[in-house]
């Protein structure tokens, strides 16, 4: 396709062009649908870029039976989204998935844990998968180097990590070869529904589409009510700790404790509501640090090389909001703070639930409407 | 490749490196050691083995690490050489003790 072709209009308009808008954008693209993405660019938030990588499924779902089920196929999905990755891009993205552990500290900490992983499977309609509770012998004989703090954990199969810069990179290059029209340093400033598509603006200048997907992380919050759209999702703050290469020592990843492919150790998962600061903090980075080596008592001994905070995308009750306009069909928005571990679902699922043009009732649970609770006289 | 300068002055110092009896002088880095001794290659790298030297020779690019007393990926440019220290050049990724067993090298 020549580049005067690509500039004519696209089928899809996506606005972000991080993980989740990279996502869909390739998914949509290796359909043969004609897709624009309009990227902020580099001065964006970027989760994507800041991420703890993980493909994860135990704990999450309490609250929401619906979410649970979309994650573990997600998770189940993955292997073939790194195949075909690999396929199309030759980048090797590291996904590997040989179940995750989340150690506990204390007995309250286990029991709290227990407790949670209880509800979260007594639920009606609950996706059912396999995890166990184990001590702490069954845990050291499974993971050596755990320390003596550690009391027990949940172990569960289908937990996993990847190397989420390689994704973020083979998604991009995917959409290039996909012949997606990527357009960075173009931020969307208004958007408005023309006769049969849309016509987004910013200071670049406008651009008219058949459909729109809104996949701009925390700036859906501001795009979303342009389209009869909500997604009122806030920055809630995660600090990251990484530990020089070493050999690897750690072959499961921990919820807050995984050694990547390349042998740093990351040490994560903070979480505090602070809008969009996004400095380092020395006594989260400390009690971070403390607990990681309770846990792996070697990570003493190495060095720090990076520590930085990225900004999740949360939404009120922290479920994914996957939405299409009632006001004007062909709009729909994206947006989840679990865009490594969903990626495999917005490429092979959501991607040609797009393309042809409707969201189909299974996915009412994560319609934004579900938070529209008239609040109390 | 490297020829030490005739007025700087320093007393002898012994250490070992990868096993072999050397000499350098007092005042030396580590890294300074092991290139007067033909030391070219401290290490390769955790991700494609490739061989590195001491590159930048002031604590910059990390390019020097070596395995000093047991403790790897330590900054040898950084580090003055010291009578009896145990110098190792590094293959791959540093070795870790995982509960009081010696970890695997990569």
């Amino acid at each position: 396709m020549s580049h005067a072709q690509r500039r004519e209009e696209p089928d899809v308009a996506v606005v972000g062009g991080g993980v989740v808008g990279a996502s869909i954008a390739w998914g949509l693209a290796r359909k043969g649908t004609r897709v624009a993405v309009l990227d902020e660019g580099d001065t964006a938030f970027r989760a994507s870029r800041g991420n703890f990588a993980l493909v994860w499924v135990q704990s999450k779902g309490l609250g929401m039976a619906e979410y649970a089920a979309w994650t573990k196929r997600s998770a189940e999905a993955w292997p073939r989204l790194a195949a075909e990755l690999k396929q199309e891009t030759g980048i090797d993205v590291a996904h590997q998935q040989p179940g995750g552990f989340m150690l506990c500290l204390s007995d309250a900490e286990m029991q709290a844990r227990i407790d949670a992983t209880k509800r979260l499977h007594n639920q009606p309609d609950m996706v059912k998968y396999p995890y166990e509770i184990l001590d702490h012998a069954e845990t050291k004989r499974r993971l050596p180097a755990i320390g003596k703090d550690v009391v027990g954990s949940i172990y569960c199969p289908l937990d996993g990590h990847v190397n989420s810069l390689r994704l973020f990179r083979a998604l991009h290059v995917a959409m290039s070869q996909g012949g997606v029209d990527y357009r960075p340093n173009h931020p969307v400033e208004a958007i408005a529904a023309e006769q049969g598509g849309f016509n987004v603006r910013g200071p670049w200048g406008e651009l008219r589409s058949g459909k729109i997907v809104l996949a701009a992380g925390l700036g859906n919050a501001r795009l979303a009510p342009m389209l009869g759209l909500k997604a009122p999702v806030k920055p809630s703050k995660g600090q990251i700790i990484v530990t020089e290469k070493v050999a690897h020592f750690l072959h499961n990843p921990v919820v807050t404790v995984r050694q990547t492919d390349e042998g740093g150790v990351m040490v994560g998962d903070s979480q505090e509501d602070l809008g969009f600061d996004t400095a380092v903090r020395n006594p989260v980075v400390s009690v971070m640090a403390e607990r990681a080596i309770r846990m792996f008592p070697l990570l003493a001994g190495l060095n720090v090389v990076r520590t930085w905070s990225a900004l999740r995308v949360m939404s009120p009750d922290g479920f994914p909001i996957y939405d299409q306009s009632q006001s004007f069909p062909g709009a729909f928005v994206a947006t989840c703070h679990s865009g490594v571990t969903l990626a495999a679902n917005h490429v092979l699922a959501l991607a040609p639930l797009i393309r042809e043009g409707a969201l189909p009732p299974e996915f009412q649970p994560f319609s934004a409407r579900r938070l529209h609770v008239p609040s109390a006289a | 490749m490297f020829r030490r300068l005739h007025d700087v002055e320093g007393k002898p110092v012994t250490f070992t490196v990868d096993g072999r009896s050397a000499t350098a002088r007092a005042g030396d880095t580590v890294s300074a050691a092991l290139l007067a001794n033909g030391v070219e290659v401290c290490r390769t790298t955790p991700v494609s083995g490739a061989p590195r030297a001491p590159y930048c020779m002031m604590g910059v690019c990390f390019e020097c690490l070596v395995t000093i007393d047991g403790n790897g990926n330590r900054q040898g440019c950084l580090i003055a050489i010291e009578e009896g220290m145990l110098v190792e050049t590094q293959k791959g990724a540093r070795a870790v003790a995982v509960d009081g067993r010696a970890g695997a090298g990569a």
